[in-house]
């Protein structure tokens, strides 16, 4: 590598780093954006102008198919499709990092004869392991988030010991690989066995534990750009990578963190499914009170105090638009509307935020779970639309609750609640909710999006 | 690779880990999502390792292939990543 190329890379990285920083100030976030994709358009550029010219026109047309794709996917994607989106280009990026080791591996043992060393073997077989689990993991939480395959958690007999087993014969495989560098079977058994290892991996992970299960695959790409890396000697990569690697962890610990369980136990999977039985065993059904949509609007008319709680179902059904014409409605008539998010509401880390903002609802009315929780008790209403177990208060009071010791939103301290929901089935956690047989909790059955509009059409009319 | 090689590349694999965690522990979570597709965004620069594998050789080679593949799919990443954050943090506007 000559100096100038190196010289372009290092800015890069600091593009990079620069970026990224900017990225966690609102204000600041586009610009930092815009600066870390020039970084990698400068690294591109002074990677472009090494290869040979018989190859450049091959890899142009790959890099215009590539950006024609991701920006046909990009600008067309619904904002409530966020996640799914993150999930499959994560993938994409696994399954290029993994390409790239097998590339590299098969040029130097198979076509040029080279012998490689043992650390260059290394890196190829964390390069293949962690980009393929990233891939098909990615993949999976994709199929999961899209509701193609059950969002549920897929548990079954000895999936720990399978799991174990097979760890165990990838670790082997890559001791074999390396070993044995210019035997492709290890190699290629090896690409097998970490795309099993990514299904098997997320297959057991419940939809609401998704927005951990993202970060952490989105660590994982990190890495395998960093194991790419170091297979070709390349700094930035190594540096780009452990920056994704280490935020994403970072994320992954944040989100645990607000469901209050171990990486490890989310990780297990298989959340709810065993637990439910218990809890249907002990038979304390709940009794509710629904409430029409014209009941609804006098109570919102009367309140001079709105907190909203959303939750994934607002994304499912859409709702983000009708709910700031609601806000809207409300605030003129002198009401104080604020919005209460929970760390893990949505399928990703931040997702409710991004759908509000999308129906172009100002940041500043989103406030966190810890700022706001002391403020329910003295807020008239408050409306959950479709959220549950993270306004459960069975995670305070039940300590034979599965969700037992999350953080919850106290929406139950309220004058009165309304909940907005599809129908009476209860979380992924398969719990009920002691929420919605509290005295102050009224139920608004329906479509989110079909009962929000009627609400603000009565609201109209109450002027 | 040379031991010496190699330890220089684990001191910068170090020093970038640190700096990711310092840089990411403060983020509002309002600014989660866009953080995260940001940074799946720089993950693709596996990009600039797909270039140098698809350069060489022959088109008869499976080496050549593979990268070129690989590049595509780290195109896609690299440019759809950095679109739809740009997208999302173009609706975030404070109360006028």
């Amino acid at each position: 590598m000559n100096t100038f190329i190196l010289t372009a890379y290092l800015l890069a990285s600091v593009l990079f780093i620069v970026g990224i920083k900017m990225l966690g100030r609102i204000k600041l976030a586009r610009k930092g954006n815009t600066l870390s994709a020039l970084g990698m358009f400068i690294a591109v550029l002074a990677t472009v102008i090494q290869v040979e010219s018989i190859s450049l026109i091959a890899i142009l047309i790959c890099i215009l198919i590539g950006s024609a794709i991701g920006l046909i996917i990009a600008l067309k994607v619904k904002m409530t499709k966020i996640p799914e989106m993150v999930a499959l280009f994560n993938g994409f990026g696994g399954l290029a990092s993994l390409g790239v080791a097998l590339s590299d591996y098969w040029l130097n043992t198979q076509e040029l004869h080279l012998k490689i060393d043992e650390i260059t073997g290394i890196s190829v077989a964390l390069g293949i392991f962690i980009g393929g689990l990233t891939f098909t993991g990615s993949l999976v939480a994709f199929l999961k988030l899209n509701g193609f395959i059950s969002g549920k958690a897929v548990v079954f007999k000895g999936q720990h010991l399978l799991n174990l087993l097979l760890l165990i014969m990838a670790l082997g495989l890559m001791i074999l690989g390396i070993m044995h560098i210019l035997t492709p079977t290890y190699m290629l058994a090896l690409v097998v066995a970490s795309l099993v290892i990514g299904i098997l991996v997320v297959i057991p992970i419940g939809g609401a534990d998704m927005p951990v299960v993202i970060s952490l695959l989105n660590s994982y790409s990190g890495m395998a750009a960093c194991a790419t890396g170091f297979i070709i000697g390349n700094y930035v990569l190594i540096v780009a990578g452990a920056l994704v690697g280490a935020s994403g962890l970072i994320l992954t610990q944040i989100m645990s963190k607000a469901m209050n369980r171990s990486l490890m136990n989310i990780l297990l999977g298989g959340f709810g499914q065993t637990s439910s039985s218990s809890s249907e065993a002990d038979g304390s059904e709940i009794t509710i009170k629904e409430v029409g949509v014209e009941e609804a609007a006098q109570i919102f008319d009367t309140a001079s105090s709105l907190i909203i709680t959303p939750g994934y179902g607002m994304a499912v059904a859409q709702a983000q638009h009708v709910i700031r014409e609601l806000m809207d409605i409300c605030e003129k008539k002198g009401v104080e509307v604020r919005f209460a998010i929970h760390p893990v509401a949505g399928r990703m880390p931040g997702h409710m935020n991004v759908l509000l903002a999308e129906a172009d609802i100002p940041y500043d009315k989103l406030v966190e779970m810890d700022k706001i929780n002391n403020d329910f008790a003295s807020t008239d209403l408050v409306f959950v639309v479709g959220a549950n177990d993270v306004v459960n208060p069975a995670a305070k009071n039940d300590s034979n609750s599965p969700i037992y010791g999350m953080p919850v939103l106290n929406v139950e301290e309220a004058q009165t609640v309304i909940v907005s929901k599809r129908s009476m089935n209860p979380g992924y956690s398969g719990i009920q909710n002691q929420l919605f047989g509290a005295d102050n909790c009224l139920m608004l059955f329906g479509d989110s999006k079909q009962t929000i509009t009627q609400l603000v059409s009565e609201l109209k009319e109450l002027e | 690779m040379s031991l010496e090689t190699l330890l220089i590349l684990i001191y910068i694999l170090v020093l970038a880990s640190f700096l990711g965690f310092e840089l990411i522990n403060k983020v509002p979570p309002t600014l989660h999502t866009p953080l995260m597709s940001g940074s799946n965004a720089i993950s693709g620069i596996t990009i600039v390792g797909a270039i140098l594998a698809s350069h060489t050789l022959g088109y008869s080679q499976l080496s050549k292939w593979l990268g070129m593949t690989a590049l595509i799919l780290a195109t896609i990443n690299v440019v759809g990543g950095y679109a739809v954050t740009d997208r999302m943090l173009k609706m975030f506007k404070k109360k006028k």
